[in-house]
């Protein structure tokens, strides 16, 4: 078959340059909403104004006399009006049941939009919103001695039981050179897809001991750890944490920590890109948190430009 | 005056006791589908829908679609029962599998069909892709049904993925984890995405009542609609003839007949006519 060619007529309305403004105000909007407020703004401004003139734009192409010959829409079933109707009159003459097709369109549309949006909203946001904890208490500072391992699990929200289990890898690292002690925290969850990595190395299971905190209990194992390795696809990491083997594509994560009341308190996790040094000398690539498998230096780290928790 | 034409005499009843007993019959089952015919032409609908031509050449690999359609059936009416007696919350989910599975009767049974009967539909779906990829029959004009097939086959994978956490248990737990995760590497929107799975930041209960929402309200709903539109196209355009027939393949379309107000009929000797 042959391609539809057209009938070689002008367009009606013609072709109009506002709708692609429109567009580029809407992308400039949405890309505003999330990288920076003044850009979204813009953005809006732009998608009102060229909306307004596509709207004026088309409203005065509506009101454009019809050519002698053609239906009143174009349409060729559509015979032009009978000579009683003075031709200029009819050519200005807003058909009525389009208006009204337009209205009830249009009333449809906003009433689903009204109706959708709440709904999209509560789908989508909470999972994006309140999501900060307070923090975990790990009990007295002295349950930590210098320079060893302890695998403490806690309930990083209580309130929600079991399920919100989490280890964390603990050393003691005595008073760096500020006189400030010095944590190595590391979470377990691995780098690569999240399984819980464990420790290489002797537990000593009959030393563990259960701390009671003002939140919930806790349990506090010592380790000798030669390394730590995930049992999911051989991730293996250094007791810094860094990648020694297997998948990972960075250091461990790891716990900022706070003292208070002589009792040490987890805080926010963070990612590492690299640990160079050990113990209290070590210096740490720090990055905010990102999840499993994200890279956060070198190309690759492009590809994760935001976090949901930056929009926080 | 015009004369009214005589009526046809009516046809003598069958002498055989034996064959007026089977129209009694036949006609205690056609009289309620008359009776629905003419109020709503669903017996016509499902005639048309059933009974069509197909290819002489049709084959045993022509059923595939049909099986995976009876997969789905089963998950859907299995899934139900199943729903009656599990619980989506942290401390009771697993325990209300143990449950189904030790306690309640044929709780096991039940249970065994929909896990087994889950790989079933997702072996299906892709031995019905691979017919017919190798038949050809995703070409014109059935395009638009091998992209419909292929929504189709991502959500029922999905389908997949959401239900194996709901037992529960360390495997469906970390299976989750990893599945989530991955789907966090993909490049800009992979957080956002996995943060939407999990419902927050970390999997808790909420990822499990999420996941079972989507695994048995929106997911199936959605299937459901695509099978329709599915075998909307199937009964528009054919069953395609495998590429060594001679037949031309499609719909021979046959020319409209005049339909009377009933449009099947018994006939004195129990077959259906038009």
């Amino acid at each position: 078959m042959e391609p539809h060619r057209g009938d070689d007529k002008p367009h009606h309305p013609s072709p109009s340059i506002w709708p692609v403004g429109f567009a580029v105000g809407i992308a400039c909007l949405l890309v505003g909403v999330i990288v920076s407020r003044p850009a979204a703004i813009a953005g809006a401004v732009i998608a009102v104004v060229f909306g307004v003139l596509w709207a004026r734009d088309a409203m005065a192409a509506g009101r454009r006399p019809v050519e002698p010959g053609v239906g009143r829409e174009g349409l060729p079933g559509v015979p032009a009006p009978e000579g009683e109707v003075d031709e200029e009159e009819a050519a200005n003459r807003y058909p009525r049941n389009q208006f009204l097709e337009l209205t009830t369109l249009g009333l449809g549309g906003v009433i689903a939009g009204i109706v959708t949006l709440p709904i999209l909203g509560f789908a989508v946001l909470p999972a994006f919103t309140n999501q900060e904890h307070p923090g975990v208490d790990l009990g007295p500072t002295d349950n930590f001695p210098e320079n060893e391992w302890v695998e403490a699990t806690f309930l990083l929200d209580p309130a929600q039981g079991e399920v919100s289990r989490r280890t964390a890898f603990v050393r003691y690292n005595g008073t760096g050179d500020n006189d400030l002690p010095s944590y190595t925290i590391i979470s377990n969850r691995c780098v690569h897809l999240g399984c819980p990595v464990q420790a290489s190395g002797p537990r000593r299971d009959e030393d563990a001991e259960t701390v009671k905190t003002d939140q919930a209990e806790l349990r506090l194992t010592p380790i000798l750890p030669a390394n730590f390795s995930c049992p999911c696809h051989g991730g293996a990491y250094d007791t810094e944490g860094n990648r020694i083997a297997g998948p990972p594509v960075r250091a461990m994560d790891r716990y900022k920590f706070g003292i208070f009341d002589g009792k040490l308190h987890l805080l926010q996790a963070y990612s590492v890109g690299k640990v160079e040094g050990e113990g209290a000398d070590a210096q740490l690539e720090a990055y905010g948190l990102q999840g499993p498998g994200e890279h956060v230096d070198g190309l690759e780290g492009w590809l994760y430009p935001i976090q949901p928790q930056d929009l926080r | 005056m015009l004369e009214t034409p005589p009526r046809p005499a009516p046809v003598p009843p069958p002498s055989r006791k034996k064959n007026r007993l089977t129209d009694k019959v036949i006609a205690l089952v056609w009289i309620p589908l008359e009776w629905l015919e003419e109020r709503s032409g669903l017996v016509g609908g499902v005639r048309y829908f059933l009974f069509r031509k197909v290819p002489s050449d049709t084959n045993w690999f022509h059923t595939l679609g049909s099986a995976t359609l009876t997969a789905f059936l089963v998950q859907a009416g299995t899934g139900v029962i199943l729903a009656m007696f599990y619980r989506p919350t942290p401390d009771e989910a697993y325990e209300s599998i143990r449950n189904i599975t030790d306690e309640v009767t044929l709780g096991w049974l039940v249970r065994g069909m929909h896990r087994w009967g889950a790989s079933v539909f997702i072996i299906l779906m892709f031995f019905h892709m691979a017919r017919v990829f190798l038949f050809g029959a995703y070409k014109y004009p059935r395009e638009l049904n091998w992209i419909i097939g292929i929504l189709l086959l991502v959500f029922g994978m999905l389908e997949g993925f959401t239900g194996y956490l709901l037992p529960w248990d360390q495997t469906a737990y970390w299976a989750t984890v990893v599945g989530i995760n991955l789907n966090g590497t993909g490049p800009v929107m992979g957080p956002f995405l996995a943060q939407f799975l999990r419902g927050g930041d970390e999997i808790t209960g909420e990822t499990l009542t999420r996941f079972y929402a989507i695994h048995m309200l929106l997911l199936p709903g959605a299937i459901a609609a695509l099978i329709g539109l599915h075998l909307y196209l199937v009964v528009r355009l054919g069953v395609s003839s495998p590429p060594w027939s001679p037949e031309a393949a499609g719909h021979d379309r046959r020319e409209v007949e005049p339909r009377g107000p009933g449009l099947v009929r018994p006939t004195a000797r129990g077959r259906i006519a038009r």
